[in-house]
């Protein structure tokens, strides 16, 4: 079954995500990765407001590439979200509730998204043509001289995602590959 | 003596880091179906649906938007004479092809001050000379995410043949979901330190699923293949069988002291397009 989610994210809507669900994701989402999370966790430490709303966001982990002339936006993909984990506590902390990325996070990232009620989406690593075409608009919002690392506002419709890990800390990177494991027991 | 115009060397890196960026080579294409046919989990046959899809896209999009640090891998015929700079020559066929195929620009200049250079240069860049009057060039686009899941062991004579497949598999294991499984699995055995992380770059070059010419090696490569299937990462990590499509082994002679290992992972957009001038 696919769940349909709109972001931002509520706590309640949060909250009712399980690892494992399929999920299509629409709204706005706003892009950032490693030179971009340096910067805004360094505004978070000087206590300055962040250049986009951040409660109840949703930060996609993407570079894309370059739009060709008429699209809203190249080919856009994940990165890997470990990359990013020494600075996502404290965006939790300041009211973000869901990443999209790929890849496991760290035992820090996982408490701060039990203590705040967050969730961390899958999307397909290596898929960003399929991706883009979630993608209806794409409007920089901060950081352009770091070109793909730019943030930017994305409107997306229907992204297909996977929650790998919920609001309870359940991770289906465990979960996935243990049932798969013990299928192949059932079957000897 | 045959000369070869440098300008022809950048038209042909251009046009090369355009194709390989926007269309994946066939045999990665039959390798990721074939799996996709072998695969019995639910969750994984989605996956690779997905990544069928994907690479369908076309319209000039590139497959993935890490469209990788340019490696350019040259085999110069010792009879060719270059006029103009060739290394330049290398460089401006990166920066014109990335501008042209809006391609995403993922090199900084200095790895600490790290500002980007904003063309996608400089090219790595490996020259060969081999004998001939020809020129080889390869360009193959490497994704970081894979890139920064490799390892290089420089293992003990009496670690053998087991502490290879050790030393493989728990690099395959701390990967995990990271490097966008299904992965190629490239492998160097031998060499000096950098001669063996260039062999398992280079394997990731060969056809896939093609075998080390020495039956032993080849029959190394089998397994290795079947043990990563079964350790149950699948398809982005969610679990199931596929978790490699190809595990590709080089070798070369060593010193008596030494056993190096390199594991150079790539992920399912395993890209590379070579042309000969």
């Amino acid at each position: 079954m696919t769940k349909r989610v709109t972001a931002p994210l509520t706590k309640e809507a949060a909250a009712e995500l399980r690892a494992g669900d399929s999920v299509l994701l629409s709204g706005v989402v706003y892009t950032a990765r490693d030179a971009a999370h340096k910067r805004l966790c360094e505004l978070a430490a000087e206590g300055k407001p962040l250049p986009f709303p951040v409660e109840g966001s949703v930060i996609y982990y993407v570079g894309p590439t370059p739009a060709r002339p008429g699209q809203p936006i190249g080919s856009a993909g994940p990165t890997t979200s470990y990359r990013m984990d020494a600075y996502t506590p404290a965006l939790l902390r300041l009211g973000e509730l869901g990443m999209i990325g790929k890849g496991r996070r760290n035992g820090e990232v996982i408490a701060a998204m039990k203590e705040t009620g967050a969730v961390y989406f899958g999307a397909i690593g290596g898929a960003g043509a399929l991706l883009s075409r979630c993608v209806k608009s794409a409007e920089l919002v901060c950081y352009e001289d770091l070109g793909a690392e730019a943030v930017r506002r994305l409107e997306v419709e229907d992204m297909p995602l996977t929650v790998v890990i919920d609001s309870q800390g359940n991770n289906l990177y465990e979960t996935g590959r243990a049932d798969y494991l013990a299928s192949l027991k059932g079957i000897e | 003596m045959r000369e070869i115009d440098a300008g022809l060397i950048a038209e042909a890196v251009a046009r090369m880091c355009v194709e390989a960026n926007v269309n994946l080579p066939e045999d990665v294409k039959g390798a990721i179906e074939a799996a996709r046919r072998e695969e019995k989990w639910p969750v994984a046959k989605n996956v690779l649906d997905r990544l069928v899809e994907n690479y369908s896209v076309g319209g000039g999009t590139p497959i993935c938007q890490d469209t990788g640090a340019a490696c350019v891998f040259l085999e110069v015929g010792q009879d060719v004479h270059i006029n103009g700079d060739l290394t330049e020559a290398v460089n401006e066929g990166v920066r014109r092809g990335y501008r042209e195929g809006y391609l995403r620009k993922s090199i900084v200049g200095d790895p600490l001050r790290r500002v980007n250079t904003g063309d996608n240069t400089p090219a790595m860049l490996y020259t060969e000379l081999v004998p001939g009057d020809k020129m080889k060039i390869t360009v193959a686009p490497k994704g970081f995410g894979s890139e920064n899941m490799s390892r290089i062991a420089m293992l003990k004579p009496s670690d053998g043949v087991e502490g290879v497949k050790k030393f493989i598999l728990e690099t395959v294991e701390l990967a995990g979901p990271n490097p966008c499984p299904p992965i190629v699995v490239g492998v160097g055995i031998g060499g000096t330190f950098d001669k063996c992380a260039l062999m398992a770059k280079k394997a990731l070059l060969r056809e896939m699923g093609s075998h080390h010419p020495d039956p032993f090696y080849a029959e190394l490569e089998g397994e290795m293949l079947e043990k990563i299937n079964a350790l149950g990462i699948g398809p982005q990590g969610f679990g199931g069988r596929t978790t490699a499509l190809a595990v590709h082994i080089e070798t070369m002679a060593t010193h008596i002291a030494g056993l190096p290992c390199a594991v150079n992972i790539n992920c399912h957009v395993t890209r590379h397009v070579t042309e000969v001038l």
